[in-house]
């Protein structure tokens, strides 16, 4: 079964406060050499036969229409997984 | 003095009395503490998706208001004729992908959306707000709020624009108190929307005494450019029934009497009876 990839972060200009979050967190352990974190999401979706052009591109509408919102979001990845 | 406040005491422990000794089904449907003039024949939609919370609150609220609740669900194919629709709060499909995301993709929101696009009066409150910033009807989004914490307090609004379908009762930057409890309600959107926005008048309430999110401009609520569609974040239906509304602006405490949130179903209610009249 073939996988395709697609990962969502939030817009570069949009607080990220989930990242900030965790950048405190970094910074407590012990964790110095990182200035900043930002959270973002993963999705796999599963197709049967081949990631054709044509799948592809369904990912990538899906993409845009459910899996981000493009107002706080940017799509950053649309693969075939290997 | 001490008569007046005698007088209250015994009244209230008639009315008390009175409450208690019917049945709790009763008492669970008595709306007539705070009656208002009835509108039976003026329906207002209720939509529950799964994990919606506060859909059967709006639904009192709307009754307590004077119209009849009618009570939607989310793979609803028609909107049972009515008037108006409220998407309550809540956690719809838990809060999964985005606050909303899936929700706006359930069968009955191709609906609103048309209704809305037709002039419906349509109400989101908090997560339906955020329902119908993802359906579009209205700009923006709902991010986490800037501190990472739930936020569950009384908060003090101005109402921004009292020409909309669910703000004609209030006065023009008048100051109100109604409920407000969510992680993700920081208002956001790119600089060209909130100038918009702005420019139109279409900000319907700001936050005030402090902005509890990180929201831009304050904003709690905006509208369409009809003004037919209204979303906020705070929880009107929290705010409609003396005793169990909200303190008085600035009170910490005191009688939970006040209940402007009411006011947002009445404002509806004579917009729909005035559009009749015309």
């Amino acid at each position: 079964m073939n996988k395709i990839v697609i990962e969502v972060m939030p817009k570069v200009e949009i607080l990220d406060p989930q990242g900030k979050a965790i950048l405190g967190a970094l910074k407590r352990m012990g964790f110095n050499n990182f200035t900043e974190a930002r959270q973002g999401k993963r999705f796999e979706l599963t197709v049967d036969g081949e990631v054709t052009d044509e799948v592809l591109k369904a990912a990538h509408e899906a993409a845009d229409k459910l899996l981000s919102n493009p107002v706080i979001e940017a799509v950053v990845n649309v693969s075939k997984m290997d | 003095m001490n008569n007046i406040f005698e007088e209250t005491v015994r009244k209230d422990n008639e009315e008390f009395e009175k409450l208690m000794s019917g049945s709790l089904d009763d008492l669970l449907n008595n709306d007539d503490l705070n009656k208002n003039e009835q509108n039976d024949d003026i329906k207002i939609g209720v939509i529950t998706f799964p994990g919606t919370l506060d859909d059967k609150d709006a639904m009192r609220a709307v009754r307590l208001a004077g119209a009849s609740a009618v009570s939607l669900w989310h793979q609803d194919q028609d909107l049972k004729n009515v008037d108006a629709i409220v998407v309550p709060g809540g956690f719809s499909y838990g809060d999964y992908l985005r606050c909303g995301a899936i929700s706006r993709f359930a069968p009955i929101m191709e609906k609103v959306v048309d209704a809305a696009n037709g002039g419906m009066p349509v109400l989101g409150i908090c997560n339906g707000f955020q329902i119908l910033t993802e359906s579009h009807l209205l700009p923006g989004a709902l991010a986490r709020n800037n501190h990472q914490k739930f936020i569950c307090k009384e908060q003090s609004l101005r109402v921004e624009n009292n020409n909309t379908a669910w703000t004609n009762r209030f006065g023009n930057k008048e100051e109100i108190v109604i409920p407000l409890k969510n992680g993700e309600g920081r208002f956001t959107a790119d600089q060209k929307t909130i100038d918009e926005l702005e420019g139109e008048g279409r900000v319907v309430f700001r936050y005030i005494d402090g902005n509890p999110n990180g929201s831009q401009n304050d904003i709690a609520g905006v509208t369409n450019k009809k003004g037919n569609v209204v979303g906020l974040m705070p929880h009107p239906e929290h705010a409609v029934e003396k005793g169990f509304g909200t303190l008085a602006l600035g009170e910490e405490k005191g009688l939970r009497n006040r209940i402007d949130g009411l006011r947002f179903f009445q404002s509806t209610i004579d917009y729909l009876v005035n559009k009749v009249g015309e």
